[in-house]
């Protein structure tokens, strides 16, 4: 049987390239599935937890991170379709509107 | 419990109406704000039989905060004292509500009006209803704030606005006592609730005592004179007093519901619910039978003079105050509250009936411009003729009753309490002789109204008419229930029903020959004054400039009320309010407070200067910090576990 | 033993990919990567006896979010301009510190208090099938269902909200 903890390895190298991701790309469509990719490192976590706890509320709170992750998904393209439309780019580092 | 706490709320719910919705509802805020004080009437009729019925109420609602060992209830005490307070309150609330209707017609702020009636209504109800001293002097406080609003109603008007400043900052001066009263009890008791503070008085803690300027002083006798103090200013005392005269800057509807009626007899009623403190000093007794006798022949002898109609009232008000001290302070508390009783209702009906001649010379106040209204205002005459006997205290009215009892309770009190004795009887002559003054130069001889108004004189109509008639009746009836054993034994109603409240510090035997004789004897003095009167301004008009000139000196002290407005100016206001202003102004404002908050908006201007340059606008970089705080997070989560 | 190299297998290509994933240049290319990355997750599911789950997967992550990536990239094809970099200028910094984050994760969860052996025992059928996840979903979790519900209906209304032309 495979260990608990080579779950939780994995589930962490995915959730820093995801970081890696999010921090360093500058196209926003890859920023997005970087985002992703840490929903779905948490998922494996999870869904580990509960095989070897023998409780289901983990695969539960899964169905929720799913449902989540369609929902920002549909709002974030949404704000993209926008981005794209009126500034005529998708590079996160050309929008410093904020800034002091 | 629902309906005793609805006797308060009640107003309160009328004076939400009327001051929320008073824009839109414009007139009609007056039937909100008349059901609100007529509800409240009818539930105090209901407790008054309730205690007549033998059931007292001392109950608390909630706990309203609890710091140390220090707890506050919103809690009411409906005894015998509190439920006479609330028939007085709420009748002449509710008489006054209805005559405002009319009086106030065509005011533009007459919504607010009605609603700061209402809260008036509400606080004066808190007040009497409160079963400590906290909530009492929520009541108090608030009373004081709606008197305040109500003098400065015109506020359009600067006098009027003044005015109401200056009952606020003397009514201060006052309770800065009540509130050093009500924090030695504290001390003393560890307790503010009236029937603890009540019970522990025959404790050893209420035999303490404190050295003051070398001389020793008991705790009772020092919290006495604080409470007094808080007396004074609320009721209007030396030397306290001179707020009042100036309170009649408000309208009339309000001086007959504030400054006569009610608020000004919150003191009285104040000293009476802690008569059980008040008599376990006697010095404290006397400094409130002294002051009170003092300020009776005080502000009497200034009325004697005074032109301006209102202003004759509002010095008799002060007047009838000092016999309500006199009475509480020679231990006659019953008889005290039996004045204020009977007093709320002739002087209610003086304020209105002078309103409703103000009303008839369209805003008229000064007598020397009357005259000869006897047959032109006819009901008016009439009611005003009926409050001015009972005030002058001629049998069988209404102040005959009550202002002899007091005399008689004075007599027996000693020595001292002869000289008050003395001082009343004084008082009593002086009170028929102003108060016949006012109606011979506002009702008979000749017509001094300027042409322009004389034709528009009129009777006021129907809604101010019968409040002044109920209340006629009313100042003709209300002494017979405190019918004294000299006239017919044992029918003494009122002093029988109040009797439980009360410690008992009668002096002397009842020697109802004696006291037959002194009835006799004031009822005389009194119809002497009004014979005067008469003679001065019916029969020999040109007399009273006569004496007037001769006697130059005396006349002009008292016109200008004995200075005591310019000394206080001088004293205070110039003296010292102004230095300390100056003071506070130029050294603790300017440099002190002001260099202090523009020293810190500066400082969060350079640092927020330089803190911006963070906030680069680009996502990433944020996110990067918040990556960063999970490291560090993880790696304080290794380094302490 | 079957099972420790079957999950080497699904950990080295969902490794793999996902780096892959975040360093192409075309986004479609990258779309793609992720499309794989999913199906091995799915396939971790299935060996976790979480068969609901690896559907869910395979149908909501790749068969409909990823789709609508997909479709938006295109939709919008911006991305031709192949001179400019695709990474910001701190990307090496970054890489290290993402480094620093998994080491991190990697130190406390070997230096954790998991029992060697927990849940080794394999899953009994029961607690894995999609009727006790129904039940409980439908009993214990129904408020957080329904929530879930009504915020699906939010982003769908709000995308709808953002991305139509407003029109003056």
């Amino acid at each position: 049987m495979v260990p608990l903890y080579w779950y939780v390895l994995l589930s962490a190298a995915l959730f820093t390239i995801g970081v890696v991701g999010v921090l360093s790309r500058r196209n926003v469509f890859i920023v997005l599935m970087s985002i992703e990719l840490m929903l779905n490192a948490a998922n494996i976590n999870m869904v580990a937890f509960s095989h070897y706890l023998q409780n289901l509320t983990g695969q539960i709170f899964v169905i929720f991170i799913i449902t989540v992750a369609a929902a920002e998904a549909a709002v974030a393209l949404a704000i993209i379709i926008l981005l794209a439309r009126n500034r005529g780019s998708v590079h996160v580092d050309e929008f410093n509107l904020m800034k002091g | 419990m629902l309906k005793y706490a609805l006797i308060p709320l009640l107003p309160f719910a009328g004076f939400l109406i009327a001051g929320l919705f008073g824009k839109y509802l414009k007139e009609r805020a007056a039937y909100a704000a008349v059901a609100g004080v007529a509800g409240s009437f009818i539930l105090s009729v209901s407790a008054f039989i309730d205690v007549l019925g033998g059931t007292i109420i001392d109950e608390n609602l909630y706990s309203w905060f609890a710091i140390g060992n220090l707890t506050v209830n919103v809690g009411f005490q409906i005894d015998q004292l509190t439920a006479v307070m609330l028939l007085v309150v709420t009748t002449l609330s509710t008489l006054i509500h209805i005559y405002s209707v009319g009086y106030m017609h065509g005011d533009k702020g007459y919504a607010r009006f009605f609603a700061y009636l209402e809260l008036f209504t509400f606080f004066m109800l808190v007040l009497v209803m409160a079963n400590n001293f906290v909530l009492m002097f929520v009541g108090w406080e608030g009373v004081g704030l709606c008197s305040y609003l109500l003098i400065g109603f015109w506020y359009e008007k600067k006098s009027a606005s003044d005015a109401g400043i200056k009952a606020f900052v003397v009514n201060r001066v006052g309770d800065f006592g009540f509130l050093l009263g009500m924090f030695l009890i504290f001390l003393t008791f560890g307790t503010l609730d009236f029937t603890d503070v009540f019970a522990a008085l025959s404790g050893p803690a209420a035999a303490q005592s404190y050295m003051l300027l070398g001389a020793e002083i008991g705790v009772m006798t020092l919290i006495s004179l604080l409470l007094f103090v808080g007396a004074m200013g609320k009721s209007a005392q030396l030397p306290l007093y001179v707020w009042l005269p100036d309170a009649m800057e408000g309208p009339t509807p309000v001086s007959a519901l504030i400054h006569a009626a009610t608020m000004v007899t919150a003191g009285v009623f104040m000293v009476a619910r802690c008569a059980p403190i008040f008599s376990l000093s006697p010095t404290a007794m006397t400094t409130v039978a002294i002051v009170g006798g003092l300020t009776a022949v005080f502000a009497a002898t200034i009325g004697l003079v005074q032109n301006d109609i209102k202003r004759v009232i509002a010095y008799s008000t002060i007047s009838q105050l000092g016999y309500m001290f006199l009475g509480l302070g020679v231990g006659a508390f019953a008889a005290g509250i039996f004045h204020l009783t009977t007093h709320a209702f002739f002087k209610g009906l003086l304020f209105l009936a002078s309103g409703s001649v103000i009303h008839a010379l369209s805003g008229e106040q000064d007598m020397q411009k009357m005259g000869g209204l006897k047959r032109k205002i006819k009901v008016t005459h009439g009611v005003f003729l009926v409050g001015s006997l009972a005030l002058a205290g001629i049998f069988p009215f209404a102040g005959f009753f009550s202002k002899d009892e007091i005399l008689w309770s004075a007599h027996n009190a000693g020595e001292v309490g002869r000289v008050l004795w003395m001082l009343g009887v004084f008082g009593a002559f002086l009170t028929a002789f102003y108060s016949f003054r006012l109606i011979y130069l506002t009702f008979y001889g000749k017509s001094r109204i300027d042409h322009e108004v004389e034709h528009h004189v009129h009777e006021s109509p129907k809604v101010m008419t019968i409040p002044l008639v109920i209340l006629a009746f009313f100042a003709i009836t209300i002494g017979w229930i405190g019918m004294p054993g000299a006239i017919i034994p044992h029918a003494n109603l009122f002093g029988d029903f109040l009797a439980p409240v009360f410690p008992v510090l009668e002096h002397g035997v009842a020697n109802h020959g004696l006291e037959r004789w002194l009835m006799v004897f004031s009822v005389m003095v009194a119809l002497a004054g009004i014979r005067l009167a008469y003679s001065l301004y019916v029969k020999n008009t040109s007399m009273p400039d006569r004496l007037a000139r001769s006697f130059k000196g005396t006349y002009n002290l008292l016109l200008n009320k004995y200075k005591v407005d310019e000394v206080y100016n001088f004293i205070f206001v110039d003296g010292l309010v102004h230095r300390l202003a100056r003071f506070l102004y130029n050294i603790t404002d300017v440099k002190i407070i002001d260099g202090a908050v523009n020293g810190i908006a500066g400082m969060i201007r350079r640092t927020s200067e330089g803190s911006r340059k963070v906030q680069t606008g680009f996502v990433q970089e944020y996110a990067f910090v918040m990556g960063l705080g999970l490291v560090v997070l993880m790696g304080l989560y290794y380094v302490l576990k | 033993m079957l099972h420790k190299a079957i999950f080497i297998y699904f950990a080295a290509v969902c490794i793999g990919s996902a780096l892959l994933m975040i360093t192409r240049r075309n986004p479609v290319h990258s779309v793609l990567f992720m499309l794989l990355l999913f199906f091995h997750i799915a396939g971790l599911f299935v060996l976790l006896n979480a068969e609901f789950l690896a559907a869910v997967q395979l149908i909501v992550y790749a068969g409909a979010i990823l789709i609508l990536y997909l479709f938006v990239v295109m939709l919008l094809n911006v991305d031709r301009e192949s001179a400019a970099p695709r990474a910001n200028r701190y990307w090496p910094w970054l890489t290290l510190f993402g480094l620093l984050i998994s080491a991190e994760i990697s130190f406390l969860v070997l230096r954790g208090s998991f029992p060697a052996d927990a849940g080794q025992q394999p899953m009994t059928l029961a607690v894995g099938s999609v009727r006790d996840l129904g039940i409980e979903l439908y009993t214990k979790y129904l408020v957080p269902f329904e929530i879930a519900s009504v915020i699906l209906l939010v982003g769908l209304v709000g995308a709808v909200m953002l991305a139509k032309k407003i029109k003056d």
